[in-house]
């Protein structure tokens, strides 16, 4: 997997237009911009995102990541007052030709919180995007909860206790059951806000762990403010500050040699 | 001052701990004070009405002036068909206007809703009462069950509406996004997850409804009128507990009164086992 490096990068924005490129791509973002109550939260947003890979967003509090991260599932439908502007290709679709909720099942989101749905047990909530829709058998929900359990490395932890409340595990197990949940509707992409940011080092790594394995049937997504995280995870990093995409590139150019002289003093701490 | 200084100093402690007990103290005199009225009328009622409750007040008519015995059967059986009319129109109307109100808040008409619901609250249960008089006894030509529903009805609704707003404000916004984050649409969510999620507090909400309607006796006297016989149709006037008590409690016959305290025992035995039931049926089986 090989990412444009500084000399190829620069036509970047002409090749957007580019329908095979479109293609090729998981997402490709065309001059997104987002505004709340007519302020610019990201502008002129052009990025590209390869399929399986990880791709970490990293920038200081308010600079848009998670703003970019919710117009790519459409998330901002729910906030009053938002506006969103450019073109967003998922696979090369632009997601204005999708009905939410189908492009939601193609975009799936795990949040920075882990959010069970507190009356519903392990078992339903994996199942949660089947039984909330009025779909699939008990069999197969049954086939569902074991497979994608196991791929969020919890089965073993939970395999004798699927009918107790989701809200009885740890923080740490919550947000993997909701990487279940969110695995389980058979996504192509997920978006990650700050998944690990309200655990433990020890749940984190399990998470990153769990990212790295996903990799190889999903597109990932994830808006940290870890920087060790990004460089642990992530394929390709972008730097979001006050709202642009200052840089993105491989995450080891980024880490050891960005392009921007902005880069470099945020990866090595001197803001941030 | 530094901070040795302030832990070390045993006035400043001394009346720290007055303070921290005195408020303490005032906490469990206000919480007593509020169960004292509650219990008295319990006792009181009791002790009051147990001596009048045989089953022939469960089972029989009310007999005429001068007979003793008898029982408030017809009552018992139409509050019962009061509340039903009533929670049939005030539920739905109160949770649909609540999700309305607490889901779909940036609309205008959302806003026109929660005001009027704040002024309905407010109306006194009479004047609901003369207004169901005048909208369904008058074209109907006769008091009725229908019109005496019709006026609990009404006056169950803002109650509903306002705690179903209440509660689902209270269900955090992260399980809305989780929802529709796996391509689950508006209304289902709203409906599946969000309800859901807040139906106790929306269940305690409806029970506190139906105590409140079950004892309007105001409202009641020009629509359901009352009634000394056994009538079920819903276009005639019917009997209701508490009419029954007030007719009963002004009467000068010492066998009346007895009856009242009996009816009101019941009445508040029979908001009590409704609470309890429905609580049991509803309960949450993860909390």
């Amino acid at each position: 997997m090989t990412f444009a490096d500084t000399e190829e990068e620069e036509p970047e924005i002409e090749q957007a237009s580019d329908p095979s490129v479109i293609i090729k791509n998981a997402v490709t973002t065309k001059d997104l911009s987002v505004y709340f109550n007519k302020r610019p939260a990201i502008e002129n947003i052009n990025i590209k995102i390869k399929r399986n890979s990880v791709t970490a967003i990293i920038g200081p509090s308010g600079c848009g990541k998670s703003t970019f991260l919710r117009s790519l599932n459409m998330m901002h439908d729910m906030t009053p007052k938002a506006q969103v502007f450019g073109e967003i290709f998922i696979h090369g679709e632009n997601i204005m030709d999708f009905n939410t909720v189908d492009l939601r099942k193609k975009v799936g989101m795990v949040f920075q919180k882990p959010n069970p749905f507190p009356t519903m047990s392990i078992y339903e909530n994996v199942t949660a995007g089947f039984r909330l829709n009025g779909i699939g058998s008990r069999k197969e929900h049954d086939i569902i909860v074991e497979k994608n359990l196991v791929s969020a490395g919890l089965w073993d932890e939970v395999r004798d206790r699927l009918k107790t409340p989701a809200l009885s595990l740890s923080g740490g197990q919550q947000q993997r059951l909701c990487i279940a949940r969110t695995i389980a509707v058979n996504p192509e992409i997920i978006l990650m806000d700050e998944p690990t940011s309200a655990l433990d080092p020890v749940s984190s790594s399990k998470i990153e762990e769990l990212i790295y394995n996903l990799k190889k049937d999903y597109t990932i997504v994830i808006v940290t403010h870890n920087m060790q995280q990004a460089a642990r995870v992530s394929d390709q990093t972008a730097f979001f500050y006050t709202g642009r995409l200052v840089e993105i590139s491989k995450t080891r150019k980024m880490f050891t040699n960005p392009k921007e002289i902005l880069t470099e003093e945020y990866v090595t701490g001197k803001f941030g | 001052m530094t901070a040795e200084k302030v832990f070390k100093n045993p006035a400043n402690l001394k009346r720290r701990k007055f303070v921290n007990s005195l408020m303490i103290f005032l906490c469990v005199v206000s919480s007593v004070l509020t169960i004292l009225p509650l219990l008295y009328i319990f006792i009181y009622t009791t002790q009051s009405g147990i001596s009048a409750l045989n089953i022939d007040f469960f089972t029989k008519l009310p007999k005429p002036v001068g007979e003793t015995g008898g029982g408030m059967a017809n009552a018992i059986v139409g509050s019962g068909i009061l509340i039903g009319i009533g929670g049939l129109i005030g539920i739905p109307i109160g949770i649909l206007g609540g999700i309305y109100i607490a889901e779909y808040s940036k609309s205008f008409l959302a806003g026109v809703i929660k005001f009027t619901t704040d002024v309905l609250s407010g109306v006194p249960s009479i004047v609901v009462g003369i207004f169901a008089y005048g909208v369904v006894v008058l074209s109907m030509q006769s008091f009725s069950a229908l019109a005496g529903g019709f006026a609990l009805g009404i006056l169950m609704i803002p109650t509903v509406t306002k705690i179903t707003e209440e509660m689902l404000k209270l269900v955090p916004q992260s399980l809305r996004e989780a929802s529709l984050a796996l391509g689950v649409s508006r209304w289902k969510t709203t409906l599946k997850v969000v309800l859901k999620t807040a139906s106790s507090g929306i269940i305690t909400g409806v029970l506190l409804a139906i105590a409140r309607a079950a004892g309007e006796t105001a409202p009641l006297l020009f629509t359901a009128f009352g009634n000394s016989f056994w009538q079920t149709r819903l276009d005639q006037p019917i009997a209701a507990l508490p009419l029954q008590i007030f007719v009963y409690a002004i009467s000068p016959y010492e066998d009346w009164h007895r009856q009242a305290w009996a009816g009101a025992f019941v009445l508040i035995f029979l908001v009590f086992v409704v609470n309890f039931l429905v609580r049991f049926v509803t309960r949450n089986k993860y909390s």
